[in-house]
Parts: C-alpha cells; structure tokens; sequence
C-alpha cells in the first residue's frame, strides 16, 4: 500500500466522524482531529478502532495519545504495518 | 406559587406494534388490527411464549431520522422507536428542530424507559468478558444509559429546559405525561416532549417468561393470544415500541397557531406501597381506587363526566379486579359505566412503553370521534360484565364523541399513574 493509498483509506475513515458543517475537503495532513476538524473527542476512540479494522493493526494506548494530527496519524499506521 | 396554566396536545407520535406514524396507527387501531407476531428468535431460544409485538421499522426509514455517525454501531431498539416516535411529534406539532447556538430554554424532554439498549449491553459484556473492553468504542455508553433516549432527542431538537427520562415499569408512559403537564401547568416549561419507549427482544422478555405470566398456547395463533377482559384471558403478549406527545401552555399553543388534539386537565401519580394486597408484582386496590379518584379531583371533574376508559387491562387474572376498582373509584357500573377499552389486544404489553402508546391512541379517539374495539374480548370475562354492561365494551370500533378519557397505567412495584384528556373547548 502507498503512501497515498493510506492516506485515502484514513480520510474515509474520518469523513464519517466530521460534523455537518466540515466538508470532506477540510482534510489535510495537518488537521488536529480535535481543534480543526470539529471531531468530537469521544469519536476519537471510534476512529482508533476503524483504524485498526481497516489496516488489521492494534494500537496502543500511547499511540492513541499521540494521535493529534492526520499526519501522526499515517505515522503511527506506517510504523505498525512495517511492524508486521 | 402554583400557577395551573392550561396544559394542551399539540403533537403526536407513535412506533408501536401496529403501526409504525399516526396514520398507519389510527388505521390499525380503528380496523382492530394485530401487531402480534411469531417471533423465530424466541422458538430457538426455546422460550415457552415464542411470540411478540414489536413495531416493524425498515432500514431505509433509518436514515430519515439518524445521521450515518448515529447509526454507526446503533443497537439499542428502544432508541429507534423513541427517536422516531419523538421526532415524529414534533414535527407534527409544527416545531423544528433548534439549529441555533442557543438551546431552546422553555422546550424540554420526559421521555422515559424501562431499560434501554440491551442488546447494546450484551455486545458490551461479551467484549468485556472476552477481556476486549477496548473494542467497546465511544457508543456503549450512550446506548445504555436510561436517559440516552431523551439526550437523543434532545441533541436532535435543541432543548434547554429539564432534560430527563424517568423510570416507573408499566407506569412510565402515563406518568411522563403527567410530569410534564406539571411542569408547564407550574409555569417552568412552555413545550414539553413527553414519552416513553422499550426495547425489544429476549434480553427484555426473558424475565417475564420464566416468571409463567406470559400465554404460552398461542405459538400458532398469535393475533389471538393477547385477550383483555376476556373469560379466556392467561397472560400479556410482550411488546415493544414508543409513543410521544407534545405539551404545550395554552398560551403559547395559540400564540403558534398550533393544532390541538385535546387538553390534559391532570391526574394522580401514587403507589399503594406494596402493603395490603400489594406487593412488588400485585396491585394495591386501595390505592388503585384512590388513584382515579385523585385524578377525578385534581383535574376538576365529576366521575360522571368520564365517557370513555382506556384501561391498564394486560389480558391478565387482574383485568377483573382493575374493573372492580375503576367501578369503585367512579360508583358507575351497569350501562352507567364508560365505554371501557384497551389496546393490549392488539400490541400487546409495551412495558414501560404502553402508557405513552396507548395515551396516544386514547387522545386519537377526540380527532376521530370513536371508540376503538377491543379485539379478542368476544367472551368477557363473567366478573367483568357482572360490573359494566356489554354495551360498554365494544368489540369492534364505534362511532361516538368524546369528551372526557380517563387512561391509567399500573406498574410493576406498585406504582399507579391516572391522566385524564378532554376534548379541547376554547
């Protein structure tokens, strides 16, 4: 899987979780899930979990507290795929 | 201070058993149509009573009242119902939701259950049994919670007064009314959304077939087995499902220009305190007895004034002794006695969703100018005619004008709640 192609499969995972009011577009590598997507910080948990199904990874819980970013987010899926 | 503002039904909702909106409801109220169901899942189960009513809500329906996020992981029956019954309502009553950033401080929620998302639970439990509490996610808890239902709703609709669900087993529906009709004739709140709803499924019934109070010899014939008031009467069909209503301040229902079903003039909540020959699964006739007369009283009429009662009636032993006590409470019997019915024939026990379905089918019978039949009641029980005529219990739908009904539910613990609806005059 490229790099692209991960980043695509996440932004289908997050797009499920933004508010009515935050297009799919307001996605970006440096989005803060929480102070610039508007995602409600109980879905972050969620969102964790659609990761995990989708990329068959398991994060950790200091993973999870890294997560602020799309960006941390890709590198922690990269990391764990190149774990396996 | 109390102010004793005027309390009127300005919406209405319903997921019932049998009929899921007002429309298909009515219809199947008036046509003496069964929501009764066999239910494959209980026959696996082997559970002695294989069958159940519960509303039939289609997937594709979903979507009109859940946004995708919402229905991600969405396994609690009792919110769907009481979504849809509650948003239903309200917009029957012509509101919209508040999209402001404001929350609408004079609109609030009573929107009760028994128990809420046990299918939900059981996911949970078997993730956490399975030492996975993990995978739980961010929706167990909002799915389980008693109030989820009316935080639901009241995410959905803005509200910024009480928001709360109460809890009284078969009494839930009745009494929600009656608390919201309290806080608006007390001045506190202009619109209150009151309801109630129950999930569906083994988890929920299981308790009542191994307590034998369920009709076991009607697998095969399930529109006959829920009988009030009838002779061969041997235990309530468990059901499912929710019913709501708006209420509203008079004042501000004119001021809308809203559409009135009928006016709430009150009531009486109590319990007979399981004292007596009341216990935690019997009635206390006493304070049945006490608890229409209350309501009479406190709603400003005479006993004579009641023309129509829409009974607790389950299709039990008790149905004799619950007509007893209403013949007591009023002194009517004969042909003096109101037409009597209850719609447990056709949806069965609802549990703590009952008061508020069947509150709506009794205030339906103003707009309709009816009294619905009772379905499977052709052999009235001999303690029930020696108290009220024959001719005050219809079989089949009637035409007649309300103007004064008076609904009780009656519930587990000992708990007794009594509404009384008028028809509304300026």
């Amino acid at each position: 899987m490229t790099k692209e192609e991960r980043y695509d499969k996440l932004k289908g995972i997050i797009k499920i979780y933004l508010p009515e009011d935050v297009d799919v577009k307001a996605i970006y590598p440096n989005s803060n899930f929480i102070t610039e997507l508007n995602v409600n910080s109980a879905n972050l948990v969620d969102i964790v979990l659609d990761v995990e199904d989708a990329f068959d990874i398991r994060l950790e819980n200091e993973d999870m507290d890294k997560m602020e970013t799309v960006n941390n987010a890709l590198d922690i899926i990269e990391s764990k795929l190149s774990e396996k | 201070m109390r102010m004793n503002r005027r309390v009127v039904i300005t919406g209405m909702g319903v997921c019932a058993p049998n009929g899921v909106g007002l429309k298909d409801f009515t219809n199947a109220l008036a046509d003496g149509r069964s929501g009764i169901r066999f239910q494959s899942e209980l026959e696996r189960l082997k559970f002695g009573c294989q069958i159940a009513a519960n509303p039939l809500v289609k997937d594709n329906m979903l979507t009109n009242y859940f946004t995708p996020l919402q229905l991600r992981g969405l396994n609690a029956s009792g919110i769907v119902y009481g979504v849809i019954a509650g948003m239903d309502a309200w917009a029957d009553a012509g509101l919209e939701p508040n999209t402001s950033d404001v929350p609408s401080w004079d609109y609030g929620i009573l929107f009760g259950t028994g128990i809420l998302g046990v299918d939900k639970f059981r996911e949970a439990i078997l993730m956490i049994d399975d030492q996975n509490v993990r995978r739980l996610g961010s929706t167990s808890v909002i799915q389980t919670m008693a109030s989820g239902i009316s935080v639901y709703l009241g995410g959905n609709l803005g509200c910024g007064n009480q928001v709360s669900t109460n809890s009284s087993a078969c009494t839930t529906g009745t009494e929600g009314v009656l608390m919201g009709y309290d806080r608006i004739s007390g001045g506190k709140a202009e619109v209150m959304l009151v309801g109630s709803c129950s999930d569906s499924g083994p988890y929920v019934w299981g308790g009542f077939d191994a307590m034998r109070i369920l009709p076991r010899g009607y697998n095969d014939e399930p529109t006959k087995a829920s009988r009030p008031m009838s002779g061969s009467a041997n235990g309530f069909v468990p059901g499912s499902g929710a019913g709501a209503m708006v209420l509203e301040s008079l004042e501000s229902a004119k001021k809308r220009g809203a559409k009135i079903y009928g006016e709430v003039l009150g009531g009486e909540i109590n319990s007979g305190g399981q004292l007596g020959e009341g216990s935690m699964t019997a009635p206390n006739s006493i304070a049945v007895q006490r608890c229409i007369s209350k309501a009479v009283q406190n709603a400003g009429i005479e006993a004579a004034d009641i023309d129509v009662i829409n009974g607790h009636l389950t299709a039990t032993a008790k149905d004799s002794l619950e007509v007893a006590n209403w013949s007591a409470a009023l002194g009517r019997k004969g042909t003096d006695f109101p037409y009597v019915n209850s719609f447990k024939g056709m949806i069965g026990h609802c549990l703590a969703a009952a008061g508020s379905i069947e509150c709506v089918g009794s205030v339906l019978q103003f707009q309709e100018g009816v009294v619905f039949g009772n379905i499977n009641c052709e052999d009235a029980h001999p303690e029930i005619t020696a108290v009220v005529s024959e001719t005050k219990i219809p079989r089949k739908t009637i035409g007649y004008q309300p103007k004064v009904i008076a609904k009780a539910s009656f519930g587990f613990g000992d708990v007794n709640a009594c509404v009384i609806f008028k028809a509304f005059t300026d």
